[in-house]
């Protein structure tokens, strides 16, 4: 196995993009990644397309085919992954083995998801399609509603107060304010947090991720191309990923994802470093509790210790450990099977860095990590600085 | 959504059935159909489960999906029954604000939902708390 990088990113803007349809949306973020690597499109070998419903949110299916031919870049070949909200994550994962393995040099690895043509209660079942609808959905449970299980378990156990996932929320739109291309450029306080409107108690309006247009794209080539070419290589350090039952009741722990745990050990192993030695992470925050319980299960404190962490403002930029600095999905929006993906383009910036107003100083070793559904899928992975 | 996937399910949703190994007697609800433990060496076999257990953890939902809206608020739980395995289930039949992690509650068969106006309605299991 030979050694990957990233050599390119694009992203749009994330938010309700009424204007622009889906085959706009991944083409602009693709024209970005393939600028920003500055080589051809004639140049790409292959194609791996995170989505998690495009057949339920905009009745298409195919995409991949659809994505390559608009793209122009038919005949090459071009797949479709799917992970519920690790669409993106998987993505990426396919695309470094098949350069890794020497089956393709240059690969584009995106993901999207246009989720405002339809309406909002739409939406909503369409995201809890990753749960399982037999045994969870036919009880009444949302997304919000397994995620308020799993946070009702955590203030059990280990005495997480709301106040603490609120403060999740405050620092990822405060962070999301320094992005250009985050849904919200607002900030917001915990006493707001707290006074929003109950969506599935504990948690509020606030301490969910929003409904989220957009696309993200990254260019991943063998490293040593990526070294012979003029700016800073990020190179795939490890790349890790597990599954767990898809249904939330049938796991031994519900205020951890073991999958979360698997895949970041998986990852850890094969970049050869520890939760000590990352520089700045972000993390699937769908939901405040998800925060918490990832910064936990990737072993940046003691489970149980994630809300202390975030009250202690370790997290922020600045921190200990900064966590979510392109604003989250809580800040930056959440278009599910884009967000894999766009979290690469966030750390690809902070390594080069250039992420403006949010650089970390001196962040060598970055890393990602992406859920589907409530923890059936994770998918971690680290990058380096390759100078 | 055709009729056949509420009608298979009927044991299972009305009177708690699940499965269990026949080599390791673990036992699986929702039904499982491989012991994930021991592989092809298990035999599953229908399990009646006790419909007595106790709530693990709970939510209040206000922001119902389709279907469910004249229900809110109500209270999403996952239920620990006596024999072991853990459901998600509505508990019905009180008040959510009195719901506590560890209280006792039994199984009672209500109407879940209709899959539309003029389709078929379906039932199945809630749990209310043993006073």
């Amino acid at each position: 196995m030979r050694d990957v990088a990233i050599i390119g990113v694009g992203i749009t803007k994330f938010g309700e993009l009424w204007d622009l349809s889906f085959r706009q949306m991944i083409i602009e973020a693709g024209a970005r990644a393939l600028e920003d690597a500055d080589i051809d499109g004639k140049q790409i070998d292959a194609m791996y397309i995170g989505n998690m419903s495009a057949g339920q949110f905009i009745c298409q299916e195919h995409i991949a085919s659809l994505i390559a031919d608009h793209a122009g870049l038919a005949p090459i070949p071009s797949t479709r992954v799917e992970g519920a909200c690790a669409s993106g994550g998987l993505a990426l994962r396919q695309a470094v083995i098949s350069v890794a393995s020497g089956v393709h040099d240059y690969v584009v690895a995106a993901g999207i998801e246009k989720m405002t043509d339809v309406m909002t209660e739409q939406a909503t079942g369409a995201l809890a399609t990753a749960a399982d609808q037999e045994w969870e959905v036919n009880a009444g449970a949302t997304f919000p509603g397994l995620y308020a299980l799993m946070a009702r378990r955590h203030m059990y156990e280990f005495g997480t107060t709301e106040e603490q996932m609120a403060m999740v929320a405050v620092k990822n739109h405060n962070n999301a304010c320094m992005n250009p291309c985050a849904q919200y450029h607002t900030r917001i306080t915990v006493e707001s947090v707290l006074k929003s409107p109950p969506v599935v108690l504990p948690l509020k309006l606030l301490d969910c991720s929003p409904i989220t247009d957009g696309a993200a794209c990254v260019i991943v080539a063998p490293a040593e191309k990526a070294r012979k070419m003029d700016r800073v290589p990020v190179i795939v350090a490890g790349t890790g990923q597990a599954s767990d039952t898809i249904s939330l009741h049938s796991r031994q722990s519900l205020t951890g994802l073991m999958a979360t745990t698997r895949a970041a050990d998986m990852a850890y192993k094969m970049a050869r470093v520890g939760p000590e030695d990352i520089d700045v992470a972000e993390v699937h925050d769908c939901f405040t509790i998800a925060e918490i319980m990832a910064i936990e299960d990737l072993g940046f404190c003691k489970k149980g210790e994630g809300g202390k962490l975030t009250e202690e403002g370790q997290t922020e930029i600045g921190g200990k450990i900064p966590v979510n600095t392109s604003g989250g999905l809580k800040g930056k929006g959440h278009p599910v099977g884009a967000t894999g993906i766009a979290q690469v383009v966030e750390i690809v910036h902070q390594l080069r860095g250039d992420a403006g107003k949010r650089q970390v100083k001196g962040a060598e070793i970055g890393l990602t990590h992406n859920v589907g559904g409530t923890g059936g899928t994770a998918v971690v992975h680290i990058f380096k600085r390759g100078d | 959504m055709a009729a056949p996937r509420f009608w298979r399910e009927i044991p299972n949703r009305y009177n708690l059935i699940g499965t269990r190994c026949g080599n390791c007697n673990k036992v699986f609800f929702p039904p499982r159909y491989i012991c994930p433990q021991c592989r092809r060496m298990g035999k599953l076999e229908p399990y009646k489960l006790s419909r007595r257990g106790k709530i693990v953890t709970y939510g209040v939902v206000h922001v119902a999906p389709e279907g469910f809206e004249d229900l809110v608020p109500y209270v999403l739980a996952i239920v620990e029954l006596e024999d072991g395995p853990r459901l998600t289930t509505q508990v019905v039949d009180c008040d959510p604000n009195e719901i506590k992690i560890g209280d006792e509650v039994e199984m009672v068969f209500r109407r879940i939902g209709a899959d539309r106006e003029d389709g078929v309605i379906y039932y199945g299991f809630k749990f209310r708390k043993v006073e």
